[in-house]
């Protein structure tokens, strides 16, 4: 199968690689996907709670370039972003910019979750109610 | 200078050896004839040649040169193989036994015998990929006309016991058929001694052409006859009909002569790389080999990664062409069927490579492989969730994954 020049440059040099000590509160963790399926994705969120701004985003990904390239991105665009901006972000923004081709469509999904749950988990931690949608997506 | 990528994806198919294609070469140019024209010098050119080929041919499977008939390759052979066996002795029994990590050329027509009303058995494989002697002697019926059984197996080489296979299967009175594509021209194979009756093979495995290949079907104790699934010309004594190949066939013929002369020669040298290649790999934690080290083809490896993605490591290992026993790119997610029939998990088997090194293999080719890999796979482990979470003890199956 043939990548696009973004995917190889992200599978190649992956921004944002890590862990975050998903024990402090201010640190929203995401794990979604399943082994079996042949994707999982992690990724956390560190936010500053004076101005609700994500400071900090690492993820790890076990899956195919498409799914190491959507999470890599989502890790971009996330720092600096405040909390309900990045409730905003849609998977087809990620097939866009990465030329994702139909049957890699799921990966930007599985971003987009990853994200939600992360923010989502970040929220109970503090007392905010769950975002409904991170709870039944798919 | 190496040059990118390496080619270790040589079960799948092998380049033409040049001294292949030089014997080749008068057939597809002057000397053109058609085998089957009688009258002519143009047509005993040819016919001595495919004579000749046959001749090749029987010398390496240790056979009758009348017992070859040519085909366009193993997935014909083993059309004709199986389908015409099943037409031919469908008054003695309609019950074929087989295994479930035949090859998709041998299941997907045992499937279509099924649906002509006839029965099929697949046997199941062990850890390392055989068959149970005991399994397939409880499966034989009176009813059993056939047992088709692998050589070696394209993706992990294992090499099940044939003459044992085919004791048992002549001892209830059917016939013992074996899909040898893989096997022929890398190991010894001699259908005398391993009493095969039958047998699929192809040239281009063995640094012959594509599209040509052969079916042995023995003459002599007993003598075997397969219903023709293409009619025509009466060509291969009324099994095969379609004009003959001749360049393709003189290649085969070739290739056979070659492997026969070098044979043990490449397949010391190949099991020494192989092993250097596998035992290399193996030094990475977590990796395993899939299928039997003992009884295996000598230029074989298939090796699990675990806590690596199968398309991920695909990417990473950019720089060598081999398979990987996941599907993924085929938009199914469907993991190698093989693999599982081993009791491998989806995971492990999707997080699968194979090697297949051929005669033109170098060690500096390996070398580089070698470290290839290994650099891919740590670095998709660093990045791996699932790495980490095995690293902090986390078991994994205990974990309630969000199936997406």
């Amino acid at each position: 199968m043939a990548y696009s020049d973004k995917v190889i440059d992200h599978y190649s040099n992956p921004r944002n690689v890590g862990t975050l000590d998903k024990s402090k509160k201010n640190v929203g963790t995401g794990l979604v996907g399943a082994p079996e399926c042949g994707d999982v994705m992690r990724l956390q969120i560190e936010v500053d709670e004076a101005t609700n701004t994500i400071t900090d985003a690492k993820f790890k990904t076990f899956g195919c370039g498409s799914a190491i390239a959507s999470s890599s991105l989502a890790t971009e665009w996330l720092k600096g972003k405040t909390v309900d901006e990045a409730l905003s972000i849609d998977n087809m923004e990620i097939v866009e910019e990465l030329a994702l081709p139909p049957v890699k469509i799921h990966c930007s999904v599985l971003a987009e979750d990853a994200i939600k749950s992360a923010i989502n988990d970040y929220r109970v931690k503090n007392g905010l109610p769950a975002l409904e949608e991170a709870k039944s997506h798919h | 200078m190496l040059k990118l990528p390496i080619y270790l994806d040589n079960n799948a198919t092998t380049p033409l050896d040049p001294r292949v294609l030089e014997a080749m070469m008068p057939y597809l140019t002057e000397v053109f004839g058609n085998a089957a024209s009688r009258n002519h010098p143009f047509g005993w050119a040819a016919e001595e040649a495919v004579d000749y080929a046959r001749e090749q041919i029987a010398q390496l499977i240790n056979s009758d040169p009348k017992e070859i008939i040519f085909t366009s390759g193993a997935t014909e052979s083993d059309n004709l193989g199986i389908k015409g066996v099943f037409e031919m002795y469908s008054q003695k029994g309609n019950h074929i036994i087989t295994a479930t990590t035949e090859h998709k050329a041998v299941l997907d027509t045992c499937k279509h015998i099924e649906k002509l009303g006839g029965k099929v058995t697949y046997l199941p494989v062990n850890r390392e990929g055989l068959i149970s002697l005991a399994d397939l002697e409880a499966a034989m019926t009176p009813q059993t006309i056939l047992v088709t059984i692998m050589y070696g197996n394209n993706e992990t080489g294992t090499i099940q016991p044939i003459c044992e296979i085919a004791a048992i299967a002549h001892k209830h009175g059917a016939l013992f058929m074996t899909d040898g594509t893989q096997a022929v021209g890398k190991i010894p194979v001699d259908v005398q001694a391993d009493g095969i009756d039958i047998m699929a093979f192809t040239a281009h495995k063995m640094y012959g052409p594509k599209g040509v290949g052969a079916l042995y079907v023995r003459r002599k104790n007993p003598r075997v006859k397969v219903t023709a699934q293409m009619d025509g010309g009466g060509h291969e004594r009324g099994m095969r009909s379609g004009t003959l190949n001749v360049p393709g066939i003189v290649g085969l013929g070739k290739a056979c002569e070659l492997a026969r002369l070098e044979m043990d020669s490449d397949a010391k040298r190949l099991s020494a790389m192989r092993d250097r290649l596998e035992n290399s790999l193996l030094e990475l934690e977590e990796s395993y080999v899939n299928g039997s080290r003992e009884h295996r083809l000598p230029h074989v490896t298939n090796i699990s990664f675990t806590y690596v993605e199968g398309e991920g490591l695909m990417m990473g290992v950019k720089d060598l062409a081999v398979s990987s026993g996941s599907a993924c790119t085929s938009a199914s997610l469907e993991p190698s069927y093989v693999l599982k029939a081993l009791g491998l998990s989806d995971d492990l088997a999707h997080s699968s490579l194979r090697f297949g090194l051929s005669r033109f293999t170098t060690d500096e080719q390996i070398d580089y492989a070698i470290n290839h890999v290994k650099e891919a796979v740590n670095k998709l482990r660093e990045m791996s969730p699932l790495w980490e979470m095995f690293k902090e003890g986390v078991d994994l199956s205990k974990i309630e994954w969000a199936e997406h």
